[in-house]
């Protein structure tokens, strides 16, 4: 069994909608030129513009030199397939699923720093599961922000899914125990779990988060199938840190990218990639429920140097 | 919050000290570094770029002053230009009359307006302002009802002699992309509704949206064009990284924004954002938000940021927390103390617990010289506080003014008292008489000396509480076995 399937014309077309202000300005660049050290290091700083962050960058390119040095490439065209091969080798994979429980529930924990755009990811994936025909649980487990119960029962009510909720400033780890029950209870395919937004660097709230896992643990063990840390595409190099801090603490199994529809490339996560291996699953490309697609290394890289003509007029 | 760029610029200007004089080449290498630094801050690309330019052109330019070393020089030129690019300090809220003055904050999903909107709404409370806001955000689900239950908070919680409304209307509401134009509506009723309830200010929390959604960018221009807000707000995640100067720049173009807030200052993210926007729009950048609460929001100071960028701390943000917190009599005295190395035991109790109302320990070290950096992989649980200030309770007067009375058998009395070990006690005593002697030997410094003795502190753990103290384990399996083992559900004043 698995979720999400969709075809991957229709994942080409949702990141179509991301503006791809790398690519244009890339293409326009490297027109007509040689690859000299100029060239190079024009090369270097639209990656970092990307967010891809100076390390992964700093490698990226070296290979590039290194490539041209041996004359293995020389025109400035040539540097695009180049970077985009460099890159898609440090996704030797295919798309990664969402895992699911050998028995139901499958248990789906969402996390991250505040902000990120966790509750409608959340509506994204009961959406989706919805119209795959699964049977889906939501759990409102940010019980701190205000109006955050009351944003996913809206969700919950659109989609026509059960939502499991306690008052405002309740235990967060209760609310997520009577949701278990309910899902087991109810015989549910996927029990998601909504949580606070909560900087990494609060130990405290880490330790709730910790505690929130233990109680779903202790109720059906292996669970949470899937740990996913919501990452705001328009997120610098912080990014990284949040993943670190979230893996040490919850064990992240997945990245959902969200915010991509901007003018944000998202490059954060090939730094991420190559530093904890965690695989993106699920990207956000607008804010409509319908707005997710699953991750493809492959058409994420190539939407990542789309030249702009092709991507502005479909966003 | 800035410290791994600080450990950066440490790091290159180390070089740099010692050699006796600037030169073209030392310059150049180490500005390599200082722009890796800024990248990895996430300033933008083009404005790290000018940045090292500017300086190296400063630095050259200059003739080397005999008495400082080089390093220090560079920190002084790269200081200032920080300080030029995200200044000048301009945290004034221009209130019109007659009113209602009427604030718009704009900005990215998620960048924290909400939030922001009951923070600045608690300022106004604070200064006996009548504040009406106003939930214009009509397409994220329960935006309102988030608005609402922000402003009751404050109203009831917030201190001052003013007064936080409330005008939202619910049924304007629609899913995305459906009520788009409805707000300019929702904003007119509230400011006309903050004219006739005679409200000093009206503060308008406009929808999240992308800098490149037209149609809702085209909403915000025509508020801005019917009502004419007397101050547009950009709200920025001081998280962001290089599409900061993308996102700011539209908003800019399209609203000629008077100001922006950095939100979530207190993670640790390296803040680049702060000068990629400033440089972008030239807008102040007014207030910093540090914390999910309305009241952590503090006054933009761009000398204390680039402080922090160098290294040298944020003590006047902690000394002006500090300030609000402690009665005006009581700091004088302490301050006196502190000057004169006369610390004593009471003092500190006191000081802990002053700390304590101040906010999370981690945030408030952090602030200190230096500190920072080395408190970046330590895991500060408030907890320990408890244990010592448990020991200190246990101690009696006389030890209490004078630490030197105690030895093994009075430190093992005082561990009993306090379920503590005397060996915890111990380790207390020695790093209070640490602070002791470094408040001395600060007292007699300049600046620069001051500095030095900062990090001196903060590389023997002089802090009580800090370095070697229990369960303040470092980052890595040991930090990740305590989270997931050593949860304990503890009151908190947090609330959360
Ligand atoms: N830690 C921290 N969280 C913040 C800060 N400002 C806002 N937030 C949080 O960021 C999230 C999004 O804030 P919200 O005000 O709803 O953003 P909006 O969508 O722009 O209105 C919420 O979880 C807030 O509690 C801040 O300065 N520090
Ligand atoms: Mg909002």
């Amino acid at each position: 069994m698995r979720f999400f399937r969709k075809a991957a014309g229709a994942i080409r077309e949702g990141l179509a909608r991301t503006r791809s202000i790398l690519g244009a300005g890339l293409r326009s660049l490297l027109a007509g030129r040689r690859l000299d050290d100029d060239l190079i290091d024009e090369i270097e700083a639209s990656l970092i513009g990307a967010d891809v962050g100076v390390k992964a960058t700093t490698e990226i390119i070296g290979e590039l030199r290194e490539a041209v040095r041996k004359g293995e490439l020389e025109k400035g065209e040539d540097a695009i397939d180049f970077l985009k091969s460099r890159l898609k080798r440090r996704w030797d994979e295919a798309p990664i699923d969402i895992a699911v429980a050998d028995s139901p529930p499958t248990v789906v924990l969402v996390v991250g720093v505040n902000g990120v755009g966790k509750t409608t990811s959340v509506a994204k994936i009961a959406h989706t599961l919805r119209a795959e025909g699964r049977s889906v649980v939501l759990a409102a487990a940010d019980t701190f922000r205000a109006g955050a119960v009351e944003q996913l029962a809206i969700w919950a009510d659109r989609l026509g899914v059960d939502l499991i909720r306690g008052a405002a400033g309740a235990d967060p780890a209760a609310v997520v125990f009577d949701a278990v029950d309910a899902a087991l209870a109810r015989k549910a395919d996927v029990l998601l779990i909504d949580t606070a937004g909560r900087l990494h660097v609060e130990a405290n709230l880490m330790r709730q988060l910790v505690k929130i896992r233990e109680v779903i643990a202790r109720k059906i063990p292996g669970a949470p199938h899937e740990v996913l840390l919501v990452l705001d595409a328009t997120s610098g190099q912080n990014g990284l840190q949040q993943a670190t801090v979230f893996g040490e603490a919850v064990g992240v199994t997945g990245i959902f990218l969200a915010k991509l529809d901007g003018t944000a490339r998202g490059g954060i996560v090939v730094a991420i990639r190559d530093a904890l291996k965690v695989p993106v699953k699920l990207v956000g490309v607008g804010e409509r429920v319908e707005d997710v697609q699953p991750f493809d290394p492959d058409a994420f890289i190539d939407a990542m140097f789309a030249a702009e003509s092709e991507s502005a007029s479909t966003s | 919050m800035l410290d791994a760029l600080s450990d950066r610029f440490n790091a290159a200007f180390r070089g740099l000290s010692g050699r006796g004089r600037i030169s073209e080449s030392n310059v150049r290498e180490a500005m390599q570094e200082v722009r890796t630094a800024l990248l990895e801050a996430d300033v933008h690309l083009d404005v790290a770029k000018q940045f090292c330019a500017d300086v190296i052109e400063d630095a050259i330019g200059q003739e080397v002053i005999q008495s400082l070393k080089p390093g220090q020089q560079m920190i002084e030129i790269v200081n200032r230009r920080l300080i030029d690019l995200m200044g000048p300090v301009d945290t004034h809220l221009m209130m019109v009359d007659p009113g209602p003055t009427v604030f718009m904050m704009c900005g990215l999903q998620g960048s924290g307006k909400t939030t922001t909107c009951g923070k600045l709404a608690a300022l106004l409370k604070k200064r006996g302002k009548r504040v009406l806001v106003v939930a214009a955000d009509l397409q994220r689900p329960a935006a309102v009802e988030q608005l609402r239950i922000t402003a009751e908070g404050v109203e009831t919680n917030g201190p001052g002699s003013g007064e936080v409304g409330f005008h939202g209307e619910p049924d304007r509401c629609d899913e995305y992309g459906k009520a788009v134009g409805a707000a300019v509506g929702v904003c007119r009723r509230g400011i006309e509704r903050g004219r006739k309830e005679q409200f000093d200010a009206v503060i308008l929390d406009t929808a999240g949206r992308l800098h490149v959604n037209d149609e809702l960018m085209k909403e915000l221009e025509a508020i801005n064009r019917m009502l004419t807000p007397h101050q547009i707000l950009l709200v920025v995640d001081a998280m962001t990284g290089q599409d900061a100067v993308n996102s700011a720049k539209a908003f800019h173009e399209r609203l000629a924004i008077d100001g922006v807030i950095l939100t979530k200052f207190d993670s640790d993210t390296r803040g680049g954002a702060a000068l990629s926007v400033k440089h972008v729009t030239g807008a102040p950048i007014k207030f910093i938000g540090v914390g999910e609460k309305f009241d952590a929001l503090e006054e933009f100071h761009p000398e204390r940021i680039a402080g922090r960028i160098l290294g040298m701390g944020d003590v006047v943000s902690l000394v002006e927390k500090a300030r609000d917190e402690v009665d005006e009599a009581e700091a004088e005295e302490m301050a006196e103390k502190l000057a004169k190395g006369k610390l004593n035991m009471n003092d500190f109790l006191k000081q802990m617990k002053t700390l304590r109302r101040m906010g999370p320990m981690k945030q408030l070290l952090g602030m200190l010289p230096g500190v920072g950096s080395a408190l970046k992989n330590v895991d500060i649980d408030d907890a320990q506080f408890d244990r010592l200030e448990g020991m200190v309770h246990s101690m009696t007067a006389d030890e209490r003014e004078d630490v030197k009375l105690l030895g093994k058998s009075r430190n093992r009395r005082i561990a009993r008292g306090s379920g503590t070990q005397p060996n915890e006690v111990n380790r207390l005593v020695k790093q209070f008489e640490m602070v002791q002697k470094m408040t001395q030997q600060v007292a007699g410094m300049g600046m620069k000396g001051k500095i030095g003795a900062a990090r001196e502190m903060a590389r023997g753990g002089g802090l009580p509480g800090a370095g070697g103290m229990p369960g303040l384990g470092t980052k890595g399996t040991t930090k990740t076995q305590s989270l997931k083992t050593g949860y304990k559900q503890r009151k908190r004043g947090k609330g959360r």
